[in-house]
C-alpha cells in the first residue's frame, strides 16, 4: 500500500512542520474501544479550503475519527490542530467554538419548529429577555442567500423535503460560525437531483473559503466532488490520494485490501412464468395514513424487479404488506396464482416465499440468540431442525457451521450471539438463511445498507445466483447503483405510487431520479417529444 | 467453547451471591445500630433455618411454593411478559382444586392426586391466560390486568369460603380435601410434615429447563420474548405465544397453590397466599430466570423466613430479613444498571 501514499510529505511527526497550509491536522490519533483498535495512529491532514473525502468500509474507523474531531470522543493519544493551533476538545461545544460544524447522517432538527427557529436553537438572538424571532429570521435569510442555500425560513421542518432539511443543518453550522464542515454520509437520503444540488452548495461553500470533510462510501460521488481523498481500512489510513490522479478501482482496492469487481457481469437470463403478483394494493402506515396507494406489478421466475425510490415513499409498508407483517387494506397479493393477501408469514414461508428484511436488527435477527438459533428462524419447527416437539441441536449446529462457511460469516463461531456480529456479518447470516431456505420468490429489501464494498459484492453475487436458479426476486433499494446493476426491470415509487416502469438499459439515472422526485414516466418522456 | 460458557455461568452465579453477602453486611450494621450483635443474630438465623431436622423441614416446606412462584414469574420473563399476578393465579388454583377435591374420596390416590393437580394448574393457567389474551388482542398491559385479576380473586375467594364452600366456625375455610387427594408425606418430625410437594416443585424446574432449551415451542417463546418483530417475521405468532406463555406461567403459579393445598393446609383458607406470588418476582430476579438459579433463590428466601422466627426470640425483629431481601433485589436489579454504566464508561474511554 505504500506506493499509494502519494501525499506523504508530512507524515513525520514534529513540531517544526509548517501548519499554515492546513485547516485540520489529526496527527497519530489512536483510539481504543474494548476489544477494538478503532483508530491506529491515524494521521489526517485537511488543507484550507479543500473538499476532502474520507472513504472506508463500515467499521474502518471513519466515524470514530470524526467524532474525535467533533469532540464527542477523546483520543487515547495523538494531537489535533485546527488552523495550526493545538486543541483539546472536551465536548462538541469546544469543537464548535473552534469553528467546526458537523451535519450528522440523522438530522438533529425539531420537527415542529420552523427553519429559522431550528437554526438559532441554542444560540437564540434575544431582545431583552425575549426571543427575537425577527432577528433570527433576518440572520437565517442572510446566511441562506450568501451561500446559495435556498430554504423557506418560516416553514416547519416536518413540512419540508429531506434535501431542504439537510440545507437547514448546513446553515445551522454556518450560523454557529463553522469554517470547517463535516458532512457524514450526506447523500444517503437524497435523490440524484438533490445530490447535484448538494454538490453545488458544497462548491459554493468552498468558494467562500470553507473547508469541507465529506464522508462517503460512494466512489462515484467522491470522484466527482472531492479534491483529495483519505482512504481508511481497519482503523488505519491505507491511502492518501489526489482525486485527479486516481480512479475508482484504486480507491476500492485501498478500501478493501484487494481487487473488487465494481461492475457485475449479469448474464442474460430469460424469465419464466409469473410467480408473484400484486394488484391494486393499498396499505396504511403507522399513523393510519395511506402509504401505498394502488400499487400493481408482477414478478417472474428468474427475474429481478427493482423498486427504486427515496426512503419513506411507501416501500417499507409495501414490503411489510406483501410479507404478511402489515395488513393490506385493499387489493390482492397472488403467489403462484393463489391469493395470499394478509396471510401470516408462516403460511408464506411454507409456500416458498422468503424475505431479507430491510431492518435486520428489528426484523431479521434476534440479537440475544446465538448464530445457530438465528439461522433456523422460520424453519425451526420443521425437519431436520426439529424432531417432533424437540429441537435437533446436533443438526442445527452442523447446518449453522455449513451456512457460515458457505456465506463466509465471521467470526465462524456458531455460539456467537446475533448482536455481537458486525453489520456485514449479521447481514450474511440473514441472507444465508433466507437463500438456503430455497425460496421460489424472495423479497430483498435494502440488502446492502451500511455494508462495505466487499460484502456488497458478495451479496450481489448471491442475488444474481438466485436469479439464475429461476427464483423470482423483488429488490427494494435506495441505492440507485444497486437497482441499476441488478434489476431486469425498474419500478420507481413516489408517495405510495409507481411513477413508471423502465429497463435499466433503456433509461438513465436522470430519468429515474425525476421519477423518484414525483414525475411520471409519461410526463418525462412526453415532455421530451 | 466450554470455557466462555463456564465463565458466563460463574458470572451469573457471582452476582446473586455477592448481592446476598452485601445485603447481609448492610443489614448487619442495622442490627448493630439497634444494639444487637449481628454475628450472633445471623448465627441464630442460620440455626433457625438449618439447625435441626425440624428447622430444615420447615425451611423446605416454605421453599416449595416459592420455587413454583419463582418459576412462574421467571418463565414469564423469559417470554417477555411480566406476570405480576402469580398471587391470584396461585389462589385460583388452590380454590378450584379445593372445590372439587373434597369430593374425590372415592378415587384412588393415583387418580385423585394428578386430577387435583391438573385442576389447580388449569385454573391458574386459565386465569393468567385472560391477561395474555387481553394483551394479544388489545395490547392491554399484563401488569395492569394481572393485578386487577388478583383483586377479583381476592373477592371471589372470600365469597366462596364464606358462602358456598363455608364450613365449620371461626376463620372462613373450605372443607378438607379428600384423603386420597392429599400429597404423600416424605418426612415427619413432630408436627412438621414434609410432603412430596418439594419433589413436584423440583420436577417443575426441570420441566421448565427442558421446555425452554430443548423444544421448538420453547424456542418460539424465547424468540417472542427477545424480539417480537423478528419472531413474527420468522412466522412465529406473537399473539399465540403471549397467551401460551401467560398460561404456562399461570399453570406454574396454580401448581404452587395446589401443592400448598394438597401438601400443607389440606383446605382452602380464603386468603391469598400472603405474598408468595410476589416473592416469586424477587426469586425470579435473584435466580436470573434460570430454573436452577430459581431453586436456590427460593431456598434462600425460604431459609431467611424460617430462620427469622428464631432470630425474633433474641430481640431482633424478623423484618430484618425483609430488609435483606430488599437489598438483594435492589443489588441484583442494580447489577444491570452497573453493567450498563460500566459498558458506557468503557465506550467513552
Amino acid at each position: 500500500m505504500d506506493e499509494l501514499r502519494k501525499d506523504s510529505r508530512h507524515s513525520k511527526l514534529g513540531g517544526h512542520d509548517d501548519h499554515s497550509e492546513y485547516a485540520v491536522e489529526m496527527i497519530e490519533i489512536t483510539k481504543r474501544f474494548p476489544g477494538v483498535l478503532a483508530n491506529d495512529r491515524v494521521t489526517l491532514r485537511i488543507k484550507k479550503g479543500e473538499i476532502h473525502a474520507i472513504v472506508g468500509e463500515n467499521g474502518a474507523g471513519k466515524s470514530t475519527l470524526m467524532n474525535q474531531l467533533y469532540g464527542l470522543y477523546h483520543p487515547d493519544s495523538g494531537e489535533i490542530r485546527i488552523f495550526g493551533q493545538k486543541k483539546v476538545f472536551t465536548g462538541p461545544r469546544d469543537a464548535i467554538r473552534a469553528g467546526i460544524g458537523m451535519v450528522h447522517q440523522h438530522f438533529m432538527l425539531v420537527n415542529t419548529l420552523t427553519v429559522a427557529e431550528n437554526v438559532v436553537l441554542g444560540n437564540e438572538p434575544v431582545k431583552g429577555v425575549n426571543f427575537d424571532l425577527r432577528k433570527a429570521r433576518q440572520e437565517v435569510k442572510e446566511l441562506s442567500e450568501k451561500y446559495g442555500l435556498y430554504v423557506d425560513v418560516d416553514a416547519k421542518i416536518e413540512d419540508i423535503p429531506v434535501g431542504m432539511q439537510q440545507r437547514v443543518e448546513i446553515i445551522k453550522t454556518l450560523y454557529r460560525g463553522a469554517n470547517i464542515i463535516i458532512l457524514d454520509e450526506p447523500t444517503a437520503v437524497l435523490t440524484p437531483q438533490e445530490v447535484e444540488e448538494l454538490f453545488e452548495i458544497m462548491r459554493n461553500l468552498q468558494k467562500s473559503g470553507k473547508t469541507i470533510l465529506f464522508i462517503s462510501h460512494k466512489l462515484n460521488e467522491v470522484m466527482e466532488i472531492s479534491d483529495r481523498i483519505t482512504v481508511m481500512r481497519g482503523g488505519r489510513v491505507t491511502a492518501e490520494l489526489i482525486t485527479k490522479e486516481t480512479n475508482e478501482r484504486e480507491i476500492a482496492r485501498a478500501m478493501v485490501g484487494r481487487d473488487v469487481v465494481l461492475k457485475l457481469d449479469k448474464a442474460p437470463h430469460t424469465p419464466k412464468e409469473v410467480v408473484f403478483e400484486v394488484k391494486d394494493l393499498w396499505v396504511k402506515d403507522n399513523r393510519h395514513l395511506d402509504a401505498v396507494k394502488g400499487v400493481s406489478f408482477q414478478v417472474r421466475k428468474g427475474e429481478i424487479v427493482g423498486i427504486a425510490g427515496v426512503a419513506g415513499n411507501g416501500q417499507t409498508e409495501l414490503v411489510e404488506a406483501i410479507t404478511g407483517l402489515r395488513k393490506a387494506e385493499k387489493g390482492q397479493v397472488l403467489f403462484e396464482g393463489i391469493d395470499v393477501t394478509n396471510k401470516h408469514p408462516r403460511v408464506l414461508r411454507e409456500m416458498g416465499m422468503t424475505h431479507i428484511a430491510e431492518d435486520r436488527l428489528k426484523h431479521a435477527l434476534i440479537k440475544q440468540f446465538p448464530a445457530y438459533y438465528n439461522v433456523i428462524l422460520g424453519r425451526h419447527y420443521k425437519r431436520p431442525f426439529a424432531n417432533g416437539a424437540f429441537l435437533n441441536h446436533q443438526e442445527i449446529k452442523r447446518y449453522t457451521a455449513e451456512l457460515m462457511e458457505e456465506f463466509d460469516v465471521r467470526p465462524r463461531i456458531i455460539e456467537h450471539l446475533g448482536g455481537n456480529f458486525s453489520g456485514g456479518n449479521q447481514q450474511k447470516l440473514v441472507v444465508g438463511r433466507e437463500i438456503k431456505a430455497g425460496p421460489k420468490f424472495i423479497v430483498v429489501a435494502q440488502p446492502t445498507r451500511g455494508l462495505d464494498v466487499g460484502a456488497i459484492e458478495f451479496i450481489h453475487r448471491q442475488i444474481l445466483r438466485m436469479r439464475e436458479q429461476d427464483v423470482g426476486i423483488l429488490l427494494i433499494s435506495m441505492e440507485l447503483e444497486e437497482i441499476f446493476s441488478l434489476s431486469d426491470r425498474i419500478l420507481v415509487m413516489y408517495e405510495g405510487q409507481i411513477m413508471g416502469e423502465v429497463r435499466p438499459e433503456e433509461t438513465t439515472v436522470e430519468e429515474v431520479g425525476l421519477m423518484m422526485a414525483g414525475k411520471r414516466l409519461e410526463e418525462i418522456r412526453g415532455g421530451k417529444r | 467453547m466450554k470455557k466462555p460458557e463456564m465463565k458466563k455461568l460463574l458470572e451469573s452465579i457471582a452476582v446473586p451471591v455477592l448481592a446476598v453477602l452485601i445485603a447481609l453486611l448492610i443489614s448487619g450494621f442495622i442490627i448493630l445500630a439497634i444494639g444487637k450483635n449481628p454475628i450472633k443474630a445471623y448465627g441464630v438465623l442460620l440455626h433457625g433455618a438449618f439447625g435441626s431436622k425440624q428447622a430444615i423441614i420447615d425451611t423446605l416446606i416454605k421453599t416449595t411454593p416459592l420455587i413454583l412462584t419463582g418459576l412462574a414469574v421467571g418463565f414469564g420473563f423469559r417470554a417477555g411478559v411480566f406476570n405480576i399476578g402469580a398471587e391470584g393465579q396461585m389462589a385460583m388454583g388452590a380454590l378450584m382444586a379445593a372445590t372439587f377435591a373434597s369430593n374425590f374420596g372415592g378415587l384412588p390416590p393415583a387418580v385423585a392426586i394428578p386430577l387435583t393437580m391438573l385442576i389447580g394448574m388449569g385454573a391458574g393457567a386459565g386465569w393468567a391466560a385472560i391477561a395474555g389474551f387481553l394483551k394479544a388482542k388489545t395490547g392491554a398491559h399484563e401488569v395492569v390486568t394481572t393485578i386487577m385479576l388478583n383483586w377479583i380473586t381476592t373477592y371471589v375467594a372470600s365469597f366462596m369460603v364464606t358462602g358456598p364452600l363455608a364450613t365449620g366456625s371461626g376463620t372462613p375455610k373450605s372443607p378438607e380435601i379428600a384423603q386420597s387427594a392429599q400429597l404423600p408425606i416424605l418426612m415427619r418430625v413432630g408436627a412438621m410434615e414434609l410432603s412430596a410437594g418439594i419433589l413436584i416443585s423440583i420436577a417443575a424446574a426441570v420441566f421448565m429447563y427442558v421446555f425452554l432449551n430443548k423444544t421448538t415451542t420453547g424456542y418460539e417463546i424465547k424468540a417472542v420474548g427477545f424480539n417480537p418483530y423478528a419472531a413474527e417475521y420468522g412466522g412465529i405468532s406473537v399473539a399465540k405465544n403471549v397467551v401460551l406463555a401467560m398460561a404456562i406461567s399461570g399453570a406454574l403459579a396454580g401448581l404452587a397453590g395446589v401443592t400448598e393445598l394438597m401438601g400443607v393446609h389440606h383446605r382452602f383458607l380464603g386468603e391469598l397466599s400472603g405474598g408468595k406470588g410476589f416473592d416469586g418476582i424477587s426469586i425470579a430476579l435473584i435466580g436470573q430466570n434460570n430454573p436452577i438459579g430459581i431453586i436456590f433463590a427460593a431456598l434462600l428466601i425460604g431459609a431467611l423466613r424460617t430462620g427469622s422466627n428464631e432470630m425474633q426470640f433474641m430481640g431482633v425483629s424478623k423484618y430484618i430479613v425483609i430488609i435483606v431481601q430488599g437489598i438483594v433485589i435492589f443489588l441484583v436489579a442494580a447489577d444491570r444498571i452497573v453493567k450498563a454504566i460500566y459498558a458506557r464508561k468503557k465506550v467513552k474511554e
